[in-house]
């Protein structure tokens, strides 16, 4: 296990040598870069990194040019995990038989949107977890399969207009409840799972240091705002994201699992001083623009209901060390 | 990148290879021809970024919130705004703290320094709102 890089803030941060290269064909205000950026910088341990088809990999590596300045493979849009686990046990083994071979200690990480999380890699993500595989699965949830021009995926929320769920006269958008990815992973034991944002960057990068440090599966999801499919303007990317942690839409919270105990302990890591209202989240976003029309205004009241619900259960949940 | 190496084929390519963390000093740091560091994406801007170095306290927020590596900082301090891989999403101005920005968004075809001369005032109205 390697050295955890030491940093106390953002000046020590910035000496980091740079893994992730700009000349990528990200749309402008992309959030899946800055994600990368915080994640790929905060060790300077050897990297392997897959990439499950989406926008991330799409735009990083256009022929024939990388943006990545570590190993880095990609197979598939449903086989991130199965790619990265195998690997990593590829590396176990060769280490242990191969004389000369790099005894450097490498960490594994598995990127992938929430179409190749949620949907279309969650066989080979919960296979790969529950063979207890030592890597770090992080989700860029931007709530949609954004790359193919915006259609729901089962991360959608409710009312979201996506091409698929289009709202109009008699629909409100998306039906659907969004799938509860951070605790199906949790209920797959891994021993550390995690919901980040990226514009708390502290926060983010200690919980990919924790990540890092953790032997086995780990799982981050890590809300991802899109300019171009949530239909807000590209500089506000930052002020959309730190509004959904302020809201509660998604808030802060770690799940470490202890397999002797069999104990799950959540901890909120950051509690807004003044929680807002999801009206301010959603006023920003222009697929959720069609909410504010009369007729449609009780699924705004049921969304505030459903986020209180779930950060009163985090919360019970932290209190109770269960 | 030459049109001959854009020609390559496929199978002429470089077969997978484990690439180590880069140890040294950053600025002699060299780049394969295949690393898009060497692709400019600066057509895509329509605004793009000035820095004016009076008002920066450089805290390095648009360096960690730049989605492009287009913040280069300098010993811990801000360094210059990389205008080849820069899209102009202006999330750097966005994020700058101070009062008026060190960070503003001006027309990509501005020269510097008159954007420099036309610097915005400083903003009272920000004060207001962080009271109430």
């Amino acid at each position: 296990m390697g050295e955890i890089k030491q940093i106390k803030n953002l000046k020590e941060f910035s000496t980091s040598v740079e893994r992730f290269q700009g000349g990528h064909r990200l749309c402008p205000g992309c959030s899946h870069s800055i994600i990368v950026r915080e994640i790929v910088n905060a060790t300077e341990d050897d990297l392997c990194i897959s990439t499950a088809t989406g926008c991330l990999e799409v735009c990083s590596t256009i022929y024939p040019f990388t943006s990545w300045d570590v190993s880095w493979i990609h197979i598939g849009f449903e086989n991130a995990a199965a790619a990265i686990s195998g690997t990593e046990a590829m590396h176990k083994a060769l280490a242990r038989k191969k004389k000369g071979y790099s005894d450097k200690p490498m960490k594994f990480i598995a990127f992938a949107g929430d179409g190749g999380t949620y949907d279309i890699g969650f066989q080979s993500l919960s296979g790969a977890v529950e063979r207890g595989h030592d890597f770090m699965y992080v989700c860029l949830d931007n709530e949609g399969y954004m790359n193919t021009g915006g259609q729901r995926s089962s991360s959608t929320p409710v009312g979201g207009a996506t091409t698929t769920s289009p709202a109009g006269r008699v629909s409100y958008g998306e039906k659907m409840q969004k799938k509860d990815m951070t605790a199906i992973m949790a209920a797959h034991r891994c021993q550390y799972v995690a919901q980040v944002a990226p514009s708390s960057w502290k926060d983010l990068v200690k919980k990919a240091q924790k990540a890092y440090q953790t032997p086995g599966a780990t799982y981050i999801n890590a809300m991802s705002p899109c300019p171009t499919e949530w239909k807000f303007d590209p500089s506000m990317s930052m002020e959309v994201s730190k509004v959904m942690v302020d809201s509660c839409v998604c808030p802060l919270y770690e799940i470490e699992y202890d397999p002797q105990t069999h104990n799950y302990k959540y901890t909120v890591n950051y509690e807004p001083k003044n929680k807002l209202p999801v009206k301010e989240y959603m006023a920003l976003q222009g697929r959720f623009k069609h909410l504010f029309k009369p007729e449609f205004s009780h699924v705004i009241d049921q969304w505030q209901r459903d986020i209180d619900a779930q950060w009163d259960y985090i919360r019970r949940r932290q209190d109770a060390g269960v | 990148m030459t049109e001959e190496h854009l020609l390559k084929g496929w199978e002429e390519f470089e077969a997978g290879a484990l690439l180590f963390s880069f140890e040294g000093d950053p600025s002699q740091r060299k780049f394969h021809e295949n690393n898009s560091i060497h692709h400019s994406v600066a057509d895509w801007r329509v605004l793009k970024p000035v820095f004016n170095e009076e008002l920066c306290i450089h805290c390095q927020f648009c360096w960690v919130f730049c989605p492009d590596t287009s913040i280069i900082p300098k010993d811990k301090k801000f360094g210059e705004i990389d205008y080849v891989h820069c899209k102009g999403c202006g999330i750097c101005s966005d994020v700058c703290p101070t009062n008026p920005k060190s960070l503003v968004m001006f027309a990509n075809q501005t020269p510097i320094e008159e954007a420099l001369r036309n610097w915005p005032a400083k903003d009272e109205k920000k004060k207001e709102n962080s009271d109430g």
